[in-house]
């Protein structure tokens, strides 16, 4: 069978994996923003933002990790626009985010325009190369699966761990699952709610950029504009896949990732022959609805998710 | 404790004056809090209590006047500053998160957000330390979204305690537990309070005030206008106080029932999610006649308002009104046959915010009465509004008012006379006063009285036994879906309610109801 050889194979794991990375960073950003209360629907732009802005710095020159740096940067700034809008302001969440997507879309291919006004096909970098971890990269099948990755890839599943370190196990954590559960408790104990729901949004966007720049520095060595391509949305599916913890987030990232490195593969074999290649193409997200649909039915969704927190108010 | 000790003042309030615009809602309020001793904060809905103790937790800032603590002068506008010096609040509406657990509730925010670490175990320890030692039994372990009120209600003084709070503050603290779930409340109090804690109690049931208190203040329009100790007051003074004038229950003359207009046999309904359903209820509702239901909330209410008020069918038994048995059970059938309802959440269910008092007066009717040929009939509306706020004195500016504007006393006002002016037979109310103050609370009791004497049958459904006991004829208790039998105005004592709320004697007795 061509399928359980393409199962078997170490390439279609890594690929996966591989796959994967981008989607990690921005569902963590997002499960951070939803865990606090605030819907982040600029996901998409910020990518988008995240993967020019360090795909540029690097071309001008800053090494790698600078461009990381510099997406993260550019995410954090505006996730701040968004939480001042979406936490002191308390609009419309929807709102807010679908403008913040436009916006930093928008500002991208101008930026894009300004700094490149000539080419007609966007300049090349030297992209992250994979590092294989000594011994580990040596075992049979997960060995060039999962540890001959490049180092963003490494650094999207220590930052999902983190993250759920931070969120479970420190006071900080807490206090930012109860701003999104009843903000009225965290209010209570002296805390702010707006201060820890703006810094949620802040970090949060940031790891969305490097989501984004993740597609420029790590998958590929340039910037298109339609790269990112509805990536941001499918982070918001794989929180509530997630059942907003980081952990399963990340199985359901890798699931949807393992999905889409399947399709190409399959559409190179017998079958490929005869079905058409759209119902390839369509298979992640089919199958990503219905994981979707099973999974989420008993999630326990933040209660104060989208619910704007006023001071003084019941 | 000594008696230097005793003397010792904990907290000292000094002439605080807030404003908000023309609204004066604390005037000149001053008192002194000492070591061990409880404090009863008496008044009516909008006396101020609730701004006071805001202003305690730097809520708000007092336009003039000072608050000391243990001595030191309280810095203005700092919600941290009150809880560090030590005063815990336990919340009328309590300020928990349901997803999270009892240790992660009560740990929020006491380290601060730099901490590295949460150490569950040993918070979880000092938690089970606590709650042994004054009696508030909670796992700390579990989900607070799965507890009972009275477990939330635990969890709130268990917080407290954990702050080491030397002073804390209790908003309507029994409105929402059975008898001896109070009393245990009480002990668990004394206990504190024998060690050293002060306590302020807001409340505006009076036997408890006189129960647990040292020394009542009586808040009316935001000033302090009476200072009693407790063993050389009474409660028809204190009532007297509360409201300025001398204030009468009204006298509920005896029941004169007549037939049963609704009855219900072995009714068995499904339940919802973590509400129970009905398990084989059987009742009677009479004409002129209240019925009153009493039990803790969620133990079945919800599906008996939602069976009459025909939202749902019984799954199995038989259900009659005037008689026969109706066909095709829904709301649009239960109003035909003459149900009215006063809902429970007069916020939610009751009215819509943003409408006026006009288009909140013909919600239900507005398709029958007030409109021809697809057409409302808007002068008819403003009248029957008019009509309304005549004949149930609703005091607003007009019938064009937003009714988020009006006072939640006036609010159940307007739905009152909406309900009766139909001249209904069955009449559902569900926590009728639930927040209002005495006046209002009269006034929905004598209507309903009234109602009964036209010869409605009334069932009355609510927490508050006080208000069960006052108001009805006949009542039963409702626990896990289970009705209680038939018990006769007078026969029963409040503990002995207490008993069946808690569930027990139903082994032997939901099959005998009459």
């Amino acid at each position: 069978m061509e399928l359980i050889d393409i199962l078997l194979s170490a390439s279609f794991w890594a690929a996966a994996i591989r796959i994967a990375s981008p989607l990690i960073f921005a569902t963590i950003g997002e499960l951070i923003c939803e865990r606090a209360g605030v819907l982040n629907l600029g996901i998409e732009g910020i990518m988008v933002a995240g993967a020019f802005a360090g795909w540029i710095a690097v071309w001008g020159g800053l090494p790698l990790w600078g461009g990381v740096a510099v997406a993260l940067l550019t995410g954090m700034m505006l996730g701040l626009v968004h939480s001042i809008f979406s936490v002191p302001f308390g609009l419309s969440q929807h709102v807010v985010g679908v403008g913040l997507t436009l916006l930093a879309t928008s500002l991208t291919f101008y930026t894009y325009r300004v700094v490149l006004p000539e080419v007609s096909s966007p300049p090349k970098i030297t992209a992250f190369q994979p590092y294989e971890i000594p011994l580990l990269s040596d075992l049979p099948l997960v060995g060039p699966a999962l540890f001959s990755q490049t180092p963003l890839t490494y650094a999207a599943f220590i930052l999902a761990g983190l993250t759920a370190l931070v969120l479970y196990r420190t006071p900080l954590g807490l206090a930012v699952r109860a701003a999104g559960e009843n903000p009225q408790a965290v209010a209570a104990q002296g805390l702010s709610v707006t201060a820890i729901r703006m810094g949620a949004v802040v970090v949060g966007s940031g790891f969305m950029a490097v989501g984004g720049a993740f597609l420029t520095l790590s998958a590929f060595d340039s910037f298109f504009f339609d790269m990112v391509n509805g990536r941001g949305w499918i982070c918001i599916a794989l929180v509530v896949f997630g059942a907003w913890k980081p952990g399963k987030a990340v199985l359901g990232a890798v699931l949807f990732a393992a999905f889409d490195a399947l399709q190409i593969r399959l559409q190179q074999t017998g079958i490929g022959a005869v079905v058409p290649y759209q119902v390839f193409l369509m298979m992640p997200y089919i199958l990503s609805i219905l994981a979707l649909v099973v999974m989420s039915r008993r999630a326990e969704i933040p209660a104060a998710l989208m619910v704007p927190f006023n001071k003084g108010e019941r | 404790m000594t008696q230097k000790e005793k003397a010792q003042v904990v907290l000292r309030l000094d002439g605080i004056t807030k404003r908000f615009g023309p609204v004066t809602a604390n005037e000149d309020v001053s008192f002194a809090l000492h070591r061990g001793e409880v404090i009863a904060l008496l008044g009516e809905n909008g006396a101020g209590k609730t701004t006071l103790m805001n202003i305690l937790f730097g809520q708000y800032t007092a336009d003039e006047g000072s608050v000391e603590l243990f001595g030191q002068p309280l810095p203005a506008g700092d919600p941290r500053a009150a809880l560090d010096a030590g005063v815990g609040m336990v919340h009328q509406h309590f300020t928990l998160a349901g997803n999270l657990t009892v240790w992660e509730n009560i740990v929020l925010g006491v380290d601060a957000l730099s901490t590295a670490s949460l150490k569950p175990a040993a918070a979880k320890a000092r938690i089970r330390a606590l709650s042994e030692r004054f009696h508030l039994k909670v796992d700390p372990g579990a989900k607070v979204g799965r507890l009972t009120v009275g477990e939330r209600q635990r969890v709130e003084i268990l917080k407290a305690l954990y702050r080491d709070a030397k002073i804390l503050i209790l908003d309507e603290p029994t409105a929402v537990l059975t008898p001896q779930e109070a009393d245990a409340l009480f002990a668990t109090l004394r206990e504190a309070i024998a060690s050293g804690l002060s306590v302020i109690f807001i409340s505006h049931k009076l036997h408890e005030v006189m129960a647990i208190s040292d020394r009542v203040l009586v808040l009316r329009h935001g000033r302090l206008v009476a200072e009693r100790a407790t063993t050389d007051t009474h409660g028809e003074e204190l009532a007297a106080l509360m409201v300025g004038a001398e204030v009468s229950a009204p006298s509920i003359a005896p029941a004169n029932p007549g037939a049963p207009l609704l009855t219900l046999r072995d009714v068995t309904t499904p339940g919802a999610g973590s509400a129970p359903g009905l398990a084989r209820v059987s009742l009677d509702l009479r004409a002129g006649q209240i019925t009153g239901l009493a039990g803790v909330s969620g133990n079945g209410q919800a599906a008996l308002s939602d069976l009459i008020s025909g939202l749902i069918a019984p799954a199995s038994g038989s259900m009659e009104l005037h008689g026969a048995s109706p066909k095709g059970w829904s709301p649009r059938a239960a109003i035909a046959n003459g149900v009215a309802r006063i809902p429970e959440d007069r916020h939610k269910t009751g009215t819509i915010a943003d409408f006026d008092l006009t288009e909140n007066a013909i919600l239900e009717t507005y398709a029958t009465r007030f409109s021809s040929r697809g057409w409302l009939d808007w002068s008819g509306a403003r009248a029957f509004a008019q009509k309304l706020i005549a004949g149930y004195d609703i005091r607003c500016p007009g019938p064009d008012i937003r009714i988020r504007l009006l006072s939640g006393g006036n609010m159940q006002k307007l739905i009152l006379g909406r309900v009766l002016e139909g001249a209904p037979d069955i009449i559902l109310a569900n926590q009728p006063v639930r927040g209002l103050d005495i006046g209002a609370v009269n006034y929905v009791h004598e209507q309903l009285a009234k109602a009964r004497d036209r010869g409605a049958a009334v069932l009355l459904i609510s927490e508050d036994l006080d208000e069960i006991m006052r108001l009805s004829d006949v009542i039963h208790v409702i626990s896990e879906g289970r009705l209680s039998p038939e018990f006769a105005r007078g026969t029963m004592r409040p503990e002995d309610l207490g008993r069946w709320m808690a569930g027990e004697g139903f082994e032997k007795g939901h099959t005998d109801a009459a």
